[in-house]
């Protein structure tokens, strides 16, 4: 039984691999490094806040790094897909001429 | 596949591995901190997606005037390319927007014209599959127009008062940061190439395929 | 070249006047727009800011695409744009036939809707007519130019009616905003002409790059 990958010949799979592995390094190395923030107690108007306590900035970090990864991953998957597809009807239609038959 | 293309498509998946560790030892920027590391991501995808743009506009000129089923099939890959790094641009810039500029989305001339060019290869891929015959000429006639848009697209933040930073930033980055930059500049061009020459082969594939079609019907 | 372009408008405006029914059918749809929009944006009697300039272009655009779309449907029920393709002319010559007979059907399409729009939304759409001329033929020659292209390509396609907006929407972006910044300041308590002359000077560089494309792409796509 081939496996499901089976035109996707060496190359295209090392790639879809790699690309694979990389994301997690990826995703370990942008944990936060920001401290939560101090407690105030006092009101302070949020304009007067410094930035970064307004609007947590890692979890939009993290997730446009997530997305370019899992879209150029899910990409390389899909033109595999269609690849192995078109390959395996070729080589179906390449049997029945050489059988000199027709399906 | 060609010969250089396992050993760029391991130097690639390398370089994209490497690339967070240089983006994080980037110095952070004044005003936005930690979101604008999108930027790394962000201006080549964007770069990309222009450049995709262009070929695909070249490779349309190429085949109407020319006839030559292999520009058709580049134009085609191209316009797949420029959809999905036009989708990459358009998340990761509002995603970076959101905490720098307090808004997801603004339709000032970049934004809109950018995301205008990327409905237009959008609209390429609709033609092409629901077209039916004759498809490949229209495609390529929509094409041309879109080209059009992509000088359009870079120099509109040099003349119109714009809430997206201007082209002259990049030329005027500190080192340690153009070093990250044109890391990942390297990283997304080579895996363009890959990807162009993946999408490529799909479809001389698919063309030997209808080829052998045509010929058990004779 | 003229000359053969002219019979083509002749015939269109002959054929046209007939039975009136591309004239008709646009003009109603197009008010019939610009009322939808009056429901849907009016609030306590008053329409948004800017709103009058907006829903103008809009009824435009989406009247100019079902004339685009009619037309065509006509020219493809009789084959004449097969046998105008065959005949010894220029076929940039037929382009502009077909170009001129659109930008017709649409000006008159405009000529009741900018009073319609005026009376409307308040708006004093008529107080700078040569301006308001002038940014209305440039924006429809853009929007023309393009749709007259992609119709007669889309003429053999298959699912040409849902195509025809999917082509023709995102190109002519540029030409819908530039035509509203521009009635947009027109409409304006102190017109400030110099901002109207911008938008009108982008607009015709639009025209320009469209006609170009159009005219230089048209023969090789008509072509089998």
């Amino acid at each position: 039984m081939r496996s499901t990958f089976h035109w996707m010949n060496k190359p295209m799979r090392v790639l879809a691999l790699l690309l694979l592995l990389v994301s997690t390094p990826a995703f370990a190395q942008q944990q936060p490094s920001a401290q939560p923030p101090k407690q105030t107690d006092e009101f302070v108007p949020i304009s007067q806040l410094p930035p970064q306590d307004q609007l947590p900035a890692a979890p939009l970090l993290v997730t446009a790094y997530a997305f370019v990864w899992v879209v150029l991953f899910g990409y390389v998957v899909s033109v595999a897909r269609r690849l192995t597809k078109v390959q395996t009807e070729i080589e179906r239609l390449d049997a029945d001429i050489k059988r000199g038959t027709r399906t | 596949m060609p010969k250089w293309f396992t050993p760029a498509a391991i130097v690639c998946a390398l370089m994209f591995a490497v690339s967070p560790f240089l983006i994080a030892n980037a110095p952070y920027e004044a005003t936005m901190g930690l979101v604008q590391k999108i930027f790394y991501y962000h201006l080549p995808s964007a770069w990309v997606f222009l450049l995709s743009a262009i070929i695909c506009g070249i490779a349309s000129a190429r085949f109407l005037f020319g006839g030559s089923p292999r520009q058709d099939r580049l134009a085609h890959a191209a316009a797949e390319l420029t959809v999905l790094f036009g989708a990459i641009v358009l998340v990761t810039g509002p995603l970076w927007a959101r905490k720098a500029w307090g808004v997801w989305w603004q339709w000032d001339v970049r934004l809109t014209s950018s995301f205008m060019g990327w409905m237009v290869a959008w609209a390429y891929l609709l033609v092409r599959k629901y077209g039916g015959p004759g498809s490949d000429k229209l495609a390529a006639g929509l094409a041309l127009f879109g080209m059009a848009n992509v000088p359009f697209v870079y120099i509109s933040v040099n003349y119109w008062r714009t809430i997206h930073p201007a082209t002259s930033v990049v030329p005027t980055l500190p080192v340690d940061m153009g070093v990250a930059l044109w890391f990942a500049v390297a990283c997304f061009l080579l895996l363009f190439v890959l990807l162009l020459r993946m999408r490529v082969r799909l479809e001389e594939q698919r063309a030997k395929l209808d080829a052998l079609y045509l010929s058990l019907d004779e | 070249m003229i000359r053969t372009a002219w019979l083509i408008l002749r015939k269109d405006l002959t054929v046209e006047v007939r039975s009136l029914e591309i004239a008709y059918t646009t003009l109603f749809f197009a008010i019939s727009c610009v009322l939808f929009f009056a429901f849907a944006l009016v609030k306590e009697g008053k329409a948004p800011e800017d709103g009058a300039a907006g829903i103008l272009w809009i009824a435009i655009a989406f009247a100019g695409t079902l004339a685009l779309g009619r037309t065509f449907e006509r020219e493809r029920q009789s084959e004449t744009l097969r046998a105008l393709l065959m005949a010894p002319s220029d076929r940039p010559a037929i382009y502009v036939g077909k170009l001129l007979g659109i930008i017709a059907l649409l000006v008159g399409a405009e000529l009741v809707l900018v009073p319609l729009v005026a009376f409307l939304f308040q708006a004093p759409l008529l107080g700078h007519p040569f301006w308001l001329a002038a940014i209305l033929l440039s924006g429809t020659l853009g929007f023309a130019s393009v749709g007259t292209l992609f119709s007669a390509m889309l003429v053999r396609a298959r699912s040409r009616d849902v195509l025809l907006p999917v082509l023709l929407y995102p190109i002519t972006v540029p030409v819908i905003i530039a035509g509203v910044r521009a009635t947009a300041a027109l409409l304006q308590p102190d017109v400030e002409l110099a901002i109207v002359r911008f938008w009108v000077m982008l607009l015709l560089a639009l025209d320009v790059v469209f006609l170009t494309l159009a005219l230089w792409t048209f023969e090789p796509l008509m072509t089998d």
